[in-house]
């Protein structure tokens, strides 16, 4: 069974939905004892870094997050979810994260060349930097969907794969039993669910 | 490279998709649901659906519609049609929608952007406006193109994106339904006020008119359109491939 953390942002209804599509049983969880009898766990998110951490700590959930990780269990973060599990993040601010990945959370802004839109909306290529099971079922220049205007940096022991948006950005992670999207797989078509279908069997 | 979107939009009455559809292996060609499967299986990036009910049993149909169709189908899903309110962005986006779009309703209300925004994000938000030019000026129409606001389009929709709104539908009265091509012009004039992403809608009736508007206006991200695609007269895998080869980065 995979638990997918409620910590009451974002809405949950298209990552359960996409579970049931390859046949996985997910459940929408906050309570502490699910989610420790799950064998695998999904950390989603979205909004902005500060309100998000806020909540999490607020919910507790943090120290299951991490224990749950340090424990060995699987677990993926996606899009803001992956971006928490970094040590820090620079939105509105400079506010610690959950701390499983080396590295931080930076505007794009600041890496890619003016006039370019941000958020980057829309469906972009991958680029695999590293081999891993989370992505052994998808060809690089894949697209997936992204909505986003921060990025993971300083995180080259973690990074699986990148995006071009006027910069090579940080797309995927893998680090242990610690994974994330940048991208939305429940969004991203066949090839998303390749992923969470990888996730599920594979790692 | 970030592609193009291509975005069919179905207009959805009473449970069933509006405009008439034709395709050949589609069990049910009316069916939202079908048909949204069937787009997303061909290609298609996003999708649009747009209630056009106006009773409450009808309304009630179309979240049970959205629910199915995102039980399903996993790319974007727009929602417009009747979004007045807060409440109503709460109501589409817990049955799977992904983003919004709004156009009376900001008109009769423009902090109903605003307020959108900040609860939801700005990439939830997406601005649709109808636009008509009326003595050479670019107006904002209201009321599914029936009511000239007499505001200044370009002035309304930087507004909008001001207020929040993360992404902007350029409906061109002008040429919808004329399938004449893109309003290129309009088009133009939109992408040079914003720096949000731009979707064009209306116009398009066959596969070269996307490759002129990608091709003449970088800077616009999508093209929408509807009978075309529910006709089965630009076909989207086909659409992806022309783009492709023309040069214009597509998902495959």
């Amino acid at each position: 069974m995979i638990a997918i953390i409620d910590y009451g942002v974002g809405n949950l209804f298209s990552l359960k939905s996409s579970f049931a599509a390859i046949g996985q049983e997910a459940v929408v969880t906050s309570d502490r004892s699910v989610i420790h009898d799950a064998d695998k766990i999904i950390f989603p998110g979205v909004g902005a870094f500060r309100d998000a951490i806020g909540k999490l700590r607020a919910s507790g959930l943090d120290a299951v997050v991490r224990e749950e990780a340090q424990s060995g269990k699987p677990l993926m973060g996606i899009c803001l979810g992956m971006q928490l599990l970094f040590e820090k993040g620079y939105e509105y601010g400079e506010y610690d994260g959950v701390g499983l990945l080396r590295g931080s959370i930076r505007p794009i802004a600041d890496v890619i060349p003016k006039g370019l839109k941000i958020p980057q909306i829309g469906w972009n290529a991958l680029k695999i930097k590293r081999e891993t099971p989370l992505l052994g079922r998808i060809r690089e220049g894949d697209c997936v969907y992204f909505v986003h205007s921060y990025y993971a940096a300083e995180c080259d022991e973690s990074v699986v794969a990148t995006t071009e948006y006027g910069a090579e950005l940080t797309a995927a992670v893998a680090y242990g039993n610690v994974y994330g999207c940048q991208f939305h797989p429940e969004k991203s078509g066949a090839v998303g669910l390749n992923i969470l279908r990888a996730f599920c069997e594979d790692v | 490279m970030i592609t193009k979107r291509i975005i069919p939009c179905l207009d959805v009455k009473d449970g069933r998709v509006v405009k008439g559809v034709n395709f050949q292996g589609l069990g049910d060609v009316a069916s939202p649901v079908e048909l949204a499967k069937h787009y997303s299986e061909s290609g298609a990036d996003e999708l649009v659906f747009y209630d056009i009910t106006a009773s409450a049993e009808g309304r009630t149909i179309f979240t049970d519609i959205l629910r199915e169709t995102a039980r399903n189908v996993f790319i974007p899903l727009t929602v417009g049609g009747g979004i007045n309110t807060v409440d109503d962005f709460d109501r589409v986006l817990k049955c799977g929608a992904d983003k919004v779009s709004v156009n009376s309703g900001a008109i009769r209300n423009p902090a109903l952007i605003g307020e959108a925004a900040k609860r939801y994000g700005d990439q939830c938000v997406v601005l649709s406006a109808d636009v008509k030019r009326v003595d050479g000026v670019f107006r904002v129409f209201a009321r599914g193109g029936r009511e000239n606001t007499g505001m200044e389009a370009i002035e309304w929709i930087r507004r909008c994106v001001g207020e929040g709104a993360g992404e902007v539908v350029v409906n061109s009265i002008d040429t919808d339904g004329v399938r004449g091509g893109f309003d290129l012009e309009m088009l133009a004039a939109v992408c040079e006020a914003v720096n949000v992403p731009v979707i064009a809608s209306g116009g398009a009736g066959k596969i070269e008119d996307f490759i002129t508007l990608f091709q003449t206006l970088p800077k616009v991200d999508a093209g929408l359109a509807a009978s075309i695609f529910h006709f089965g007269e630009v076909e989207i895998g086909e659409l992806k491939k022309a783009m492709a080869a023309n040069g214009i980065p597509s998902r495959l």
